[in-house]
């Protein structure tokens, strides 16, 4: 790890303006960051911490949505009886993240705006069709994720919270890498007010919608519905750990059965 | 020899003593010792798989804050350092020697892997040293580079090492080969297998380290180092490499976190760093950062072999022949030549009576980290070839998979074994039938209906294995190339006031010797278990012993501490004779009492031990005072612990997931002194076992060299969730030879648990089809060969 400065801000237009000022990095839970810096991958002059904003923190039932704080740990939302009860499957989702000390640390906003192509979050962003809070504006998923590690997110631009509307049903399925546990390939489906979505995550450069998939389940939501569609190996990853072929044909797979769980089959 | 009886202080679950010490914090690694004036080392370490060293400019680097020194392998080679000394010597296959490239502690012209050293850098501190790594300028002719053994083997590769233009460091073979050809043409059916043993980086959780501080007082060392065998290391390091006497260097293996052999091998970092510490006149300490440990750790296994057995018409085996081309990475590591041959060759009888065998193996050099022992060393890949050749056998003779094996098991002892082994004793059918009841064999059909209702499909998997431990009787070492005796040492202390301190030669770092070593001694002279410490790994205390591996720590260990223990008690009984008057030849000791036979005149250990030490009413013209006994114990054979273990899985064909339902072992260590840590020596064996058939597998780019599975994001260790509850048991034959019985158990679980694990995959998956994968058995590779089959059957 290289020397930094490091900044506590009190509130959010305070860590804004430090972020314009410094072309520092912003820190939540820290649990890629860290990482980056011990294996001096990164080594930014100025890490400014969001830990000490209060208003970032915290989950509320707002209408039919439920929001959450940009700095909520993944453990929080795990154990939250308010998601639990809203969207079960975001509540398993952060159970699901990492291990015991990650979910302790890592925060819904760090993972949404760090879009790590193999997170799980963003899966639930853009499949239950959330908004993203700004310290400027709003956010559409279907505008936020824009590729490897991209977002629509500007320099000096902080998440400050995510609103997730509640959906009649859904579900996510992990498919976990066995080395990392990150997303080989997760898929999170939805059904509600907006339709059917169903979101890739793990499987390319960044979490994407599988449209052909959610044609099919609207005209038929049932885990028969998707059996016969080939996902196009093309523009999916290959690595140590999966094919291109391999991930197209456990989206599929996974489709189904998140649906299956879904419907409580 | 007959069987011993069973010794006193055996068989109790006694809880570990160490654990206080390590579950408070209160452990001491190496990293955690701590010298005044301590710098620190960072070695630059090479980027290139391959590449000819043109230039090294120290001068940045050198004005960096805190820096001390920079060294390179020229300054090592202008103090007349050598190279890294191999510890085996194989003949080849027309009785020359293996090829010895050397292997300079620092590089010198050229790196030939990722990771190897280029470059240390001393400092004040280690994040200075670190930063000034990043500014020495070395300028790299990049090479092409080689990782595959089979590929380094091709005509046209690149070389290695200029000296060994072919990379073949030796072509070995035992056996006869002519009676193997004769079996093969006499054969009713011969079964085939082409399989790969993977490559498995071994992951102590403490990563290597070594603090090196020289006394210019004395002109001595001290070198702290997370070594399994601190003599060995000093041996190496003085009288090969350094050039110094070895009265002048003391090494101290403390407290170590995990070995599994990665921690055998003399290294380049503390090599260099001892040196160094001269040059500096400062103490320099040295911890791996975890990916060092990925890059510059012995490495384990990485075999291709083809192998075919001849069997008769009832599935009886005639003959086995086996060709085998193993990777022993850039250089040669300690035991890195040994492993691979007759680690290896000497298994491949199994449990079997197999009269005629014959193995070949082609030994590489290739652009990757060095190759030395890893949990069983040799014999997981023994028992990997074989186990999977005879259930391949068993499908293609349409026989029952324990059938075929009971049908071929060795019944009688002591057993000769084509390929230069003797095996004492064991009984395979009994270990067989244990296993089967504890797996519930007889269920099976029902269970593997239930799991199909549910579309997954339920696979048995056997193997029935065996292993030599015990390592070894030296001379039979000394015929076939060791260069060091393999024996151990034992020093029995017991005090004025009765309670013992024993010194092994044996190292514990993981196994609870402190525990069981303390069982066998305080049971022989009937004292608390709470009055016997075990001191190890330190040659400034222990006599001269060779360490841990090859689980050879009781077998040998305990053996020498056994005959130090007969030492005493036979001093013991002239004293108490002395105390009660009586004729030496009456006296008997039991449950810690000296007795006059038939009487009850007797005097305690602990009177003994007293009088020992204030011998006023002592023989002292027939008998020094004092009760310290020191002995050397040499075995007389190999011990041969043997079992069987059976694997059921559940195949989700639909992912590839493989899940592993249940994982049943019996297993004969002969007489068990701890049965509680030696059930956690299986449970830890049979999770590296099933980890390599699963998981682990250490890949390098076959274009670049690099190390793709340099972090724990892709190299996947077992977790907790990937193992099932494991059913273990044991089956007792006492070893014959040696004075408790024993016959060790570390590495037990990981040579019969792969095979098991993969045999039972293909068993799920021989219904579609499915005759053969590799490990590790990743969703994606059974999920291909289950579409493999699938187009196979429609074609």
């Amino acid at each position: 790890m290289y020397a930094f400065e490091f900044h506590r801000p009190k509130n959010v237009s305070e860590a804004a303006a430090l972020l314009a000022k410094s072309k520092g990095k912003l820190i939540a839970g820290g649990q890629t960051l860290v990482g980056t810096l011990k294996l001096r991958l990164a080594s930014p002059g100025n890490l400014i911490d969001l830990g000490g904003i209060g208003e970032l923190r915290g989950i509320k039932r707002e209408g039919n949505a439920i929001v959450i704080g940009a700095t909520t740990r993944h453990a929080e939302v795990a154990q939250s009886p308010e998601v639990r009860k809203a969207i079960p499957a975001l509540a398993d989702l952060a159970g699901g993240i990492g291990d015991r000390q990650v979910r302790n640390m890592g925060t819904l906003g760090g993972s949404v705006a760090n879009n790590d192509p193999a997170a799980c979050y963003p899966a639930a962003v853009l499949g239950l069709g959330a908004t993203v809070h700004t310290n400027k504006r709003t956010i559409a998923a279907d505008d936020f994720f824009k590729g490897m590690y991209e977002t629509a997110l500007q320099a000096d631009e902080i998440v400050t919270a995510i609103s997730f509307p509640v959906p009649k049903r859904a579900a996510y399925i992990k498919f976990c890498n066995p080395a990392s546990r990150f997303a080989l390939v997760g898929v999170f489906v939805s059904q509600g007010a907006s339709g059917v979505r169903v979101a890739v995550t793990g499987a390319a450069s960044s979490v994407f919608r599988a449209s052909e998939m959610e044609q099919a389940l609207t005209k038929n939501f049932s885990p028969d519905a998707v059996k016969a569609i080939k996902v196009d190996p093309g523009r999916l990853n290959s690595d140590l750990h999966a094919s291109a072929e391999y991930r197209s044909h456990l989206i599929i797979v996974l489709t189904g059965r998140a649906v299956a769980q879904a419907l409580g089959q | 020899m007959n069987a011993p009886e069973k010794q006193p202080g055996m068989g109790a679950s006694v809880r570990r003593k160490e654990d206080y010490r390590f579950l408070t914090g209160n452990g001491q690694y190496t990293d955690d010792v701590r010298v005044p004036g301590q710098t620190y080392a960072y070695f630059v370490r090479s980027p290139h798989a391959h590449a000819k060293i043109r230039k090294i400019n120290k001068g940045a680097a050198m004005k960096a804050p805190g820096v001390l020194a920079i060294f390179t392998g020229e300054d090592l080679a202008a103090d007349k350092v050598n190279g890294l000394p191999c510890g085996w010597l194989i003949t080849d296959v027309k009785g020359q020697p293996m090829k010895e490239p050397p292997h300079p502690a620092l590089a010198q012209g050229k790196v030939r892997y990722v990771g190897d050293q280029v470059a240390v850098i001393v400092a004040e501190t280690y994040l200075q040293a670190k930063d000034a790594g990043e500014l020495l300028e070395v300028e790299y002719e990049t090479l092409p580079a080689v990782v595959d053994a089979s590929d380094a083997l091709n005509p046209g590769a690149p070389a290695v090492h200029d000296g060994v233009p072919d990379n073949r460091c030796y072509l070995w073979s035992l056996g006869d080969k002519a009676a193997v050809e004769a079996t093969f043409a006499k054969a009713h059916q011969v079964t085939k297998i082409d399989i790969t043993n993977n490559r498995m980086i071994p992951n102590a959780i403490e990563p290597r380290a070594a603090l090196a501080h020289y006394h210019r007082g004395d002109d001595s060392y001290t070198l702290y180092v997370t070594s399994q065998n601190p003599h060995l290391e000093r041996l190496l390091l003085t009288a090969f490499v350094l050039g110094l006497p070895e009265h002048k260097m003391r090494v101290i293996a403390p407290d170590v976190g995990g070995g599994f052999g990665s921690k055998i091998p003399l290294y380049a970092e503390e090599t260099v760093i001892a040196w160094a510490s001269k040059k500096v006149n400062r103490p320099i300490k040295w911890t791996a950062e975890r990916s060092e440990s990925f890059l510059a750790d012995a490495h384990g296994r990485d075999h291709r072999t083809h192998a075919e057995l001849a069997m008769d018409k009832d599935g009886k085996f005639l003959g086995l022949r086996v060709k085998t081309t193993a990777n022993l990475g850039a250089y040669l590591s300690t035991l890195g030549s040994v492993v691979p041959t007759y680690l290896y060759g000497t298994l491949l009888a199994g449990q079997y009576t197999t009269p005629a065998i014959y193995v070949e193996v082609d030994a590489a050099f290739t652009n990757t980290a060095p190759v030395d022992a890893y949990r069983g060393a040799g014999r997981p890949e023994a028992t990997y070839v074989l186990e999977r050749l005879v259930s391949a056998a068993a499908r293609e003779m349409r026989l029952d998979q324990a059938e075929i094996r009971r049908r071929n098991f060795i019944t009688t002892f002591p057993y000769q074994t084509p390929v230069a082994l003797q095996y004492d004793t064991g009984d395979y059918k009994a270990c067989l039938d244990k296993a089967m009841k504890l797996a519930d064999v007889a269920g099976f059909p029902a269970r593997r209906a239930e799991a199909e209702k549910r579309g997954k499909r339920r696979g048995l998997g056997y193997s029935t294995y065996i292993e030599a431990c015990g390592a070894a009787p030296s001379k039979i070492a000394g015929m076939l190339g060791a260069r060091a005796g393999l024996y151990e040492a034992g020093e029995v202390r017991v005090h004025p006031t009765g309670s013992v301190t024993v010194f092994t030669g044996s190292h514990s770092h993981g196994q609870g010797h402190e525990t069981t070593f303390a069982q066998v001694v305080a049971g022989r002279f009937g004292i608390p278990i709470e009055s016997v410490d075990v001191v190890h790994g330190d040659t400034g205390r222990i006599p001269f012993g060779m360490g841990t591996h090859s689980s050879r720590s009781i077998a040998v260990g305990g053996s020498a501490i056994v005959k130090a223990l007969d030492k005493i008690e036979a001093k013991g009984k002239k004293i108490a004779a002395h105390l009660l008057e009586a004729a030496e030849t009456d006296i008997e000791f039991k449950d810690g009492k000296f007795t006059v036979a038939g009487t009850d005149k007797s005097v305690t250990f602990g009177q003994v031990a007293l009088t020992a030490y204030v011998p006023h009413n002592y023989p002292l013209d027939k008998l020094e005072p004092g009760l310290n006994e020191t002995a050397f114990y040499d075995p007389l054979n190999f011990t041969y612990p043997a079992g069987a273990h059976i694997c059921e899985v559940e195949v989700d064909p639909d992912t590839g997931v493989v899940k592993i339902v249940n994982f049943s072992a019996v297993d004969d260590f002969g007489n068990i002194i701890n049965p509680m840590i030696v059930q956690g020596q299986v449970h830890g064996g049979l999770g590296q076992g099933i980890g390599q058939a699963l998981l682990e597998n250490c890949v390098y780019d076959r274009e670049t060299g690099q190390l793709v599975t340099g972090s724990y994001m892709d190299y996947a260790m077992p977790r907790a969730d990937d193992l099932p509850s494991f059913k273990v048991g044991t089956h007792v034959t006492p070893c014959t030879h040696n004075p408790l019985g024993v016959k060790g158990c570390g590495e037990a679980g990981a040579i019969g648990s792969p095979p098991a694990v993969i045999n039972a995959i293909i068993d799920a998956l021989a219904p579609l089809g499915v005759t053969h994968l590799d490990m590790p058995a990743s969703p994606e590779r059974v999920w291909r060969a289950i579409q493999q089959a699938k187009r196979t059957k429609v074609a």
